[in-house]
């Protein structure tokens, strides 16, 4: 092998490959040509480093120094500077909302680091994941090689998941030993394992990641799941709108037979096992695992009832587990470390870590694995590195459409499954959006509502009707025709579509508006009573004003105006809005240079 | 993904007669893959494609457009030759991409899931598309802009208008 004595590491991940990061590749190994230093720097394309928003990233090891928003252009400073003259581009060594370089030099101390414990994110931005050669040196299927080699009972297998105390993470947090356990004890010819890989939390891009940085870590833990269960075959459900993922999954898959890791005889020890990718089309409801498992079949994503349940009666009719592919992510170390290892981290009910997609008002915008326990405090603030603007933090949103909203006073709850449900949330798959004072929480109710309305599939009435009366109540209350009697039938109606509904779409559906309600009913009383959206969010209760003593006179609010509803005398009078033709678009509270637009 | 616009009215038939060749066997089992194809062929699912596809794989035409209406993926009408996509997932909305979708219709004159009337541009608001770190985000075709405001649109619309 080549000894190279710096590394380049690219983020390919989806995030900074929309922001050029493949040009960058391309330049530094015409960089690296140039300068004749090919043979000494190796330049490595990972998965996504977790850091999204100042991306695309590139890191130089040995020193691990971490790069920010690197443009195309920016290699050839980054190859003269760093990697011919050992001086670092410091420049780029700022994250963009910090005033300048307070961050630690070494990747895995700074802020955003020092707090987190990658597990499941343990390969990502660290290899190639389209080298499976980059896997196997970093441990990989040496888990199921160990099984397979050293005749591990199936049974055995099931019981180190058991005792690590691995809970599902794709939402509802079914241990995970148990639910295989069931699907070994089903006699039958044939068994399925199946990766929900729909992730269909809008907002929320942890399996994508891991799909996209360490795709053999699925195909390894689904080839243990196989063996632990008696199966042969494993589909996995990836959504249509990854294609990246879908991408470098197959490229895995075919390497790993390629290599005898998948197919027959594998390890020569009789194992038979193989995967096959079938694409999502769109519907959220496919990630409930009934319809998901019609969907394989190639029918409409209805949800049947359950028992029986699929360990029993699944794809096919054959027993079937499905589990999430974060989930699947931590197998090959549990069974690497031993359980007890893994049983070790986190909290007494909920153990190992989280991958959490951090987004929305908050500085550093990106995927954060903490062990269970951590508090959310912790990741706004400290991993996070605060609100953007200096705003004040108003909320944390997780769990996505089934999940609520986690006020300030309950910052300090360590996250685990169970705070999480006291709290009015759940774990969900790992959205978890901030919001600060800007945000309108009757609109966020609302927004998660449309999104639930849409996505029905319309099989049972409660679910169907009652999110969209509840809809339409919430239309009213954001449009000032609101009343008081709207807000107890919404609580009403919620408790009916929570006790009707066949599957947990409608189930959960009224939580995002209970949760709000709970912690943030005064905002709705203020749309009902004083007809006022404190947010200036809801249009319909929101006039835009300009203050006379701000205005300069500039007269470019007037020039922006979409409807020309602003007036006033360049330079002499202050400007006006005519708020009976405003449409309120904002354009004008943009193009002001001097804040003298303000909402109210 | 758009239409394949390259392909003759011939050269997709012949592509989509291949496609079902190809997973016959396997009947209505195949069903989700070869209207996934087949999109990819037309760029859409008209009702004579959806009869091709029952009669080669062996189910009824209710049955295939039963499945096509179920999924928002599937695509009953022609779309744009750019499809410009606006996502509304989660971390883009508490971002603002409410107004970067009002600011897409009023530049393109149409409304999110229409077409323009040159066949030039449609509107797609779609949920989170992974690049949340970008917030907000759209995407035309296979290009992704992100960290956007909604005074950047005319310009980038510009660059597909011209093309
Ligand atoms: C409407 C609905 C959508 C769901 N979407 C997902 C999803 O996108 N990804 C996922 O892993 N689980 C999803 N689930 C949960 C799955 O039904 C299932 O519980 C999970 O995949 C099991 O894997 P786990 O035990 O490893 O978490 C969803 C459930 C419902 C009811
Ligand atoms: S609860 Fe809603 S999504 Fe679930 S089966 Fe009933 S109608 Fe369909
Ligand atoms: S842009 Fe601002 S300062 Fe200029 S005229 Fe309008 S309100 Fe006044
Ligand atoms: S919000 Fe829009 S319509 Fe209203 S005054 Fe400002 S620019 Fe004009
Ligand atoms: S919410 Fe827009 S990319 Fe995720």
């Amino acid at each position: 092998m080549d000894l190279y004595r710096a590394h380049v590491l690219v983020c390919c991940g989806t995030g900074c490959t929309s922001s050029q990061s493949p040009r960058i590749i391309s330049n530094f190994e015409e960089q690296l040509a140039d300068n004749k230093i090919s043979n000494e720097v190796k330049v490595v394309k990972t998965g996504c480093f977790g850091l999204c928003a100042e991306g695309p990233i590139v890191v130089v090891y040995p020193e691990g120094v971490m790069y920010f928003r690197v443009t195309p252009e920016d290699v050839s400073e980054i190859v003269s500077e760093h990697l011919v003259k050992g001086r670092f581009v410091t420049r780029l060594m700022t994250v963009s909302h910090e005033e300048k370089a307070t961050h630690a030099q070494n990747v895995e101390e700074s802020d955003f680091f020092k707090k987190q414990l990658r597990v499941a994110l343990k390969n990502c931005g660290v290899i190639n994941p389209e080298l499976i050669e980059e896997y196997i040196a970093h441990d990989g299927y040496t888990a199921l090689g160990t099984i397979l080699t050293e005749k591990v009972a199936p049974l055995d297998v099931i019981d180190m998941i058991k005792k690590s105390g691995l809970r599902g993470r794709g939402g509802g947090g079914f241990p995970t030993g148990l639910k295989w356990e069931f699907a070994a004890k089903q006699q039958n010819d044939q068994k399925y394992v199946c990766c929900n890989a729909d992730e269909g939390d809008p907002g929320a891009f942890m399996d994508r990641s891991i799909l996209e940085g360490d795709p053999h870590a699925i195909v390894e833990a689904m080839a243990i799941a196989a063996y632990a269960i008696g199966a042969t075959q494993g589909y996995v459900y990836v959504r249509a709108e990854y294609p990246i993922a879908v991408q470098r999954l197959q490229l895995a898959i075919d390497q790993a037979r390629e290599y005898g890791l998948v197919g027959k005889n594998i390890f020569d020890s009789g194992f038979d096992f193989d995967i096959d990718i079938r694409l999502g089309a769109g519907a959220f409801v496919c990630g409930e695992e009934t319809a998901l498992m019609r969907s394989i079949e190639g029918k409409r994503g209805n949800p049947t009832p359950r028992p029986p349940f699929p360990a029993v009666k699944g794809l096919f009719g054959k027993p079937t587990i499905l589990n999430n592919v974060e989930t699947y992510a931590n197998i090959p170390t549990i069974i690497r470390n031993g359980p007890e290892w893994f049983a070790g981290l986190g909290t007494e009910k909920s153990k190992g870590t989280k991958v959490f997609a951090l987004g929305g008002k908050v500085n550093n915008v990106g995927l954060v694995e903490i062990p269970m326990g951590t508090t959310v405090r912790e990741i706004v603030y400290d991993i996070g590195g605060g609100i953007p603007g200096g705003k004040a933090f108003k909320s944390v949103q997780t769990g996505g459409p089934s999940g609520g909203c986690i006020p300030a006073s309950l910052l300090d709850v360590p996250i685990d499954y169970d705070n999480l449900i006291a709290a009015g949330s759940m774990m969900g798959s790992g959205g978890m959006i901030v919001m600060d004072e800007d945000t309108c929480m009757v609109d966020i109710a609302k927004f998660f509502l449309e999104f639930t309305v849409e996505e029905s599939c319309g099989k049972c009435a409660p679910c169907r009707i009652g999110t969209t009366r509840m809809l339409e109540m919430l239309d009213k209350i954001t449009s000032g025709n609101g009343t008081m009697e709207d807000i107890d039938n919404l609580e009403r109606i919620a408790v009916s579509i929570k006790e009707g509904s066949l599957c947990a779409l409608g189930q959960t559906a009224p939580n995002p508006i209970l949760s709000t309600l709970k912690h943030f009913r005064e905002e709705y009383i203020e749309h009902v009573t004083e007809k006022k959206c404190r947010c200036g969010v809801c249009k319909e209760l929101t006039t835009y004003y300009i203050i006379p003593d701000l205005c300069k006179k500039c007269g470019l609010c007037a020039k922006r105006c979409p409807v020309d509803c602003i007036s006033g005398v360049l330079g002499k009078e202050p400007y006006v809005i005519d708020s009976s033709k405003c449409i309120k678009c904002g354009a004008c509270e943009q193009a002001c240079k001097f804040k003298a637009i303000i909402r109210k | 993904m758009g239409a394949t616009k390259t392909m003759t009215h011939d050269e997709m038939v012949q592509a989509l007669d291949q496609v079902i060749q190809r997973y016959a066997a396997n009947g209505r089992n195949a069903l989700m893959q070869v209207l996934q194809e087949a999109q990819n062929i037309y760029g859409y699912l008209p009702l004579n494609v959806q009869r091709s596809i029952a009669l080669g794989l062996g189910v009824s035409v209710a049955e295939v457009y039963g499945v096509v209406s179920f999924y928002s993926f599937f695509s009953l009408t022609p779309k744009g030759d750019y499809v410009v996509s606006i996502c509304m997932g989660t971390a883009c909305y508490v971002k603002g991409s409410q107004a970067i979708l009002e600011k897409v219709e009023s530049e393109l004159g149409i409304k999110a899931g229409e077409c323009s009337k040159d066949g030039k541009f449609s509107i797609n608001a779609c949920r989170c598309i992974g690049a949340c770190g970008l917030a907000p985000v759209i995407t035309i075709n296979d290009d992704v802009y992100g960290r956007l405001s909604a005074d950047e649109i005319p310009s980038i619309l510009a660059k597909y208008k011209e093309a």
